[in-house]
């Protein structure tokens, strides 16, 4: 039990962190609570910071009319759409050159300056290629999440135990089936090892794709906000996102839970409880 | 009789891969036979190519002279006929032991039902039964080298390679695993190519051992039949006059080679 009541200590102490802080920001942008202390209008403060309980109440204006779903079922939807595609094509080139050392040493170079290149910048090209809708926030999702999937792919390729090979071909493995059966479930498992940081590239790409341009999405109604100065509705838009973004991140944690039972996590023990 | 696995004057020559000009001979001019259902012991310093000749007899290895024959015809590609089991750990993490036992099976098309009736079968008889949900990394070590048995024993396999393959485990595991493995090959008489460094375990389980020099260069310098009575127990054997006779007898000639690998690991 004394384990519990730690863990129920600390979940305390946090609330009082996210307490604390909503109270200061709240202190110090309020009109009429205090003086102003550095700006010359006390209005000044909650124009450039916005008030926690405009934001919070615009929050919950977005979720009571419901009218905040359709933006962020576009962005779950280019989000999931960036993963997918980038994870497979990270995955099949990923493949492919760990397995044939000459294509990896012709587009070594390449991969290398593709990966250096600050891809975001590609966005206002593929706003072009791809118009306004989602799918030039699909691309740049993709663009960002294929070179993690794909150097971890890499990565799982070459670290199959020789060992392990070697037993497998002299069970009787055809090329196929050791690709089938060593090397993509070796790959994969180091592509879930990186879950959380590709979908949250993903999430990235989309969100910045929608602030770039678009007409749909949380990043779009943040630049609408923007756009006529509206502080409150654009710290709702971010409080929003990071909720979304948290939200995902659980999600994975159960997927790679699910998913990597076979790995050793240090001091698993059975008890019977 | 044709014999089930020779070795025919192998030469194995490493190049290194960055200095064309730095050579290594680890085996030179080796012949070794086993005969259909003869448990060959190949004992030697460690490092001295021991592993080198048995991966040549897998089929994993190219050697750079001679020729190998399974039952008879020239060796080529994987020796299909063989089985291998390995010192280091080789299931497959991602699998459990079940599917470890049957993924042989499965690459030879076996329908997913019966293979799993013969895993569990083959659990049994390695004395794993309940376990086969488990991953390697929730068994011991024993238990991960009775799966490993399990795995290339389901295949039936006339030929068995094992290139030390208890060596990891404590003495009392090692001793069970020695009496089960007598055990399996009695019931099924495979040929056996068992590699080890500990002359003991050679004795107590071969037919007839055969004792390599120190390398680089490795050769065989002696062999010795086993003529100890079957059944054996691994434990008690060691006890028998006989069996100290002969173990003083190989050790004479070993006793050298093995100073000779000892001087060689300190340079």
């Amino acid at each position: 039990m004394s384990s519990n009541n730690a863990k129920g200590k600390l979940r305390l102490y946090q609330l009082i962190v996210l307490a604390v802080f909503f109270l200061l920001w709240y202190a110090l942008t309020s009109p009429t609570l205090l003086p102003a202390i550095y700006f010359d209008d006390a209005n000044q403060a909650a124009f450039f910071f916005g008030e926690p309980q405009k934001v919070l109440a615009r929050i919950w204006d977005w979720f009571s009319s419901g009218s905040i779903y359709e933006h962020l079922g576009v962005t779950l939807l280019e989000t999931m759409l960036a993963f997918a595609i980038g994870t497979v094509l990270g995955l099949l080139i990923g493949l492919w050159l760990a397995l044939s050392p000459v294509a990896s040493a012709i587009f070594d170079p390449y991969i290398t300056a593709a990966n250096s290149m600050p891809r975001v910048i590609l966005a206002p090209i593929f706003s072009i290629w791809f118009g306004l809708g989602i799918w030039s926030k699909v691309a740049l999702g993709v663009t960002l999440v294929f070179f993690i999937v794909f150097f971890n792919v890499y990565q799982g390729v070459r670290e199959v135990s020789p060992v392990v090979l070697a037993n497998v071909r002299m069970l009787g493995a055809s090329q196929r089936q050791l690709l089938r059966h060593v090397y993509l479930p070796s790959a994969t498992s180091w592509v879930f090892a990186s879950l959380h940081n590709s979908v949250g590239l993903a999430f990235v790409g989309a969100v910045v794709g929608e602030y770039l341009g678009s007409a749909r999405g949380v990043g779009y109604l943040i630049l609408q906000a923007e756009g006529v100065f509206d502080i409150n509705t654009v710290f709702a838009g971010i409080l929003v996102l990071t909720g979304f973004a948290l939200a995902l991140d659980a999600v994975v944690s159960v997927i790679e839970k699910r998913l990597l039972v076979w790995r050793p996590s240090a001091g698993e023990t059975e008890r019977s409880v | 009789m044709i014999p089930a696995l020779a070795l025919e004057n192998i030469s194995c020559t490493f190049i290194s891969r960055d200095d064309r000009s730095q050579r290594y001979t680890a085996v030179k001019d080796t012949t070794l036979v086993a005969e259909e259902g003869e448990f060959v012991c190949v004992v030697g310093p460690t490092g001295c190519g021991k592993s080198t000749l048995l991966n040549v007899a897998a089929g994993l290895l190219l050697p750079s002279r001679g020729s190998v024959r399974v039952f008879g015809e020239p060796l080529a590609g994987i020796n299909n006929r063989a089985g291998y089991l390995f010192q280091a750990e080789a299931l497959m993490p991602w699998r459990s032991a079940l599917d470890n036992i049957i993924v042989g099976l499965e690459f030879r098309g076996v329908e997913r039902a019966e293979a799993a009736e013969r895993g569990n079968d083959w659990l049994k008889r390695v004395g794993l039964t309940g376990f086969g949900g488990r991953y390697p990394h929730q068994l011991s070590g024993g238990m991960r080298k009775r799966v490993s048995l399990a795995q290339t024993f389901i295949l039936n396999p006339q030929i068995l390679l094992m290139d030390e393959p208890f060596s990891a485990l404590d003495v009392q595991t090692r001793q069970l695993m020695e009496n089960e493995l007598l055990d399996l090959w009695s019931a099924e008489r495979k040929s056996v190519v068992f590699i080890t460094h500990d002359l003991e375990e050679a004795i107590a389980l071969s037919d007839r051992v055969v004792v390599l020099s120190a390398g680089p260069e490795t050769h065989p310098i002696g062999e010795y039949k086993i003529d100890l009575e079957r059944p054996r127990d691994v434990s008690e054997i060691r006890l028998t006059p006989h069996f100290i006779e002969l173990h003083a007898q190989i050790w004479h000639t070993m006793k050298e080679e093995v100073l000779k690998g000892y001087v060689q690991q300190q340079r």
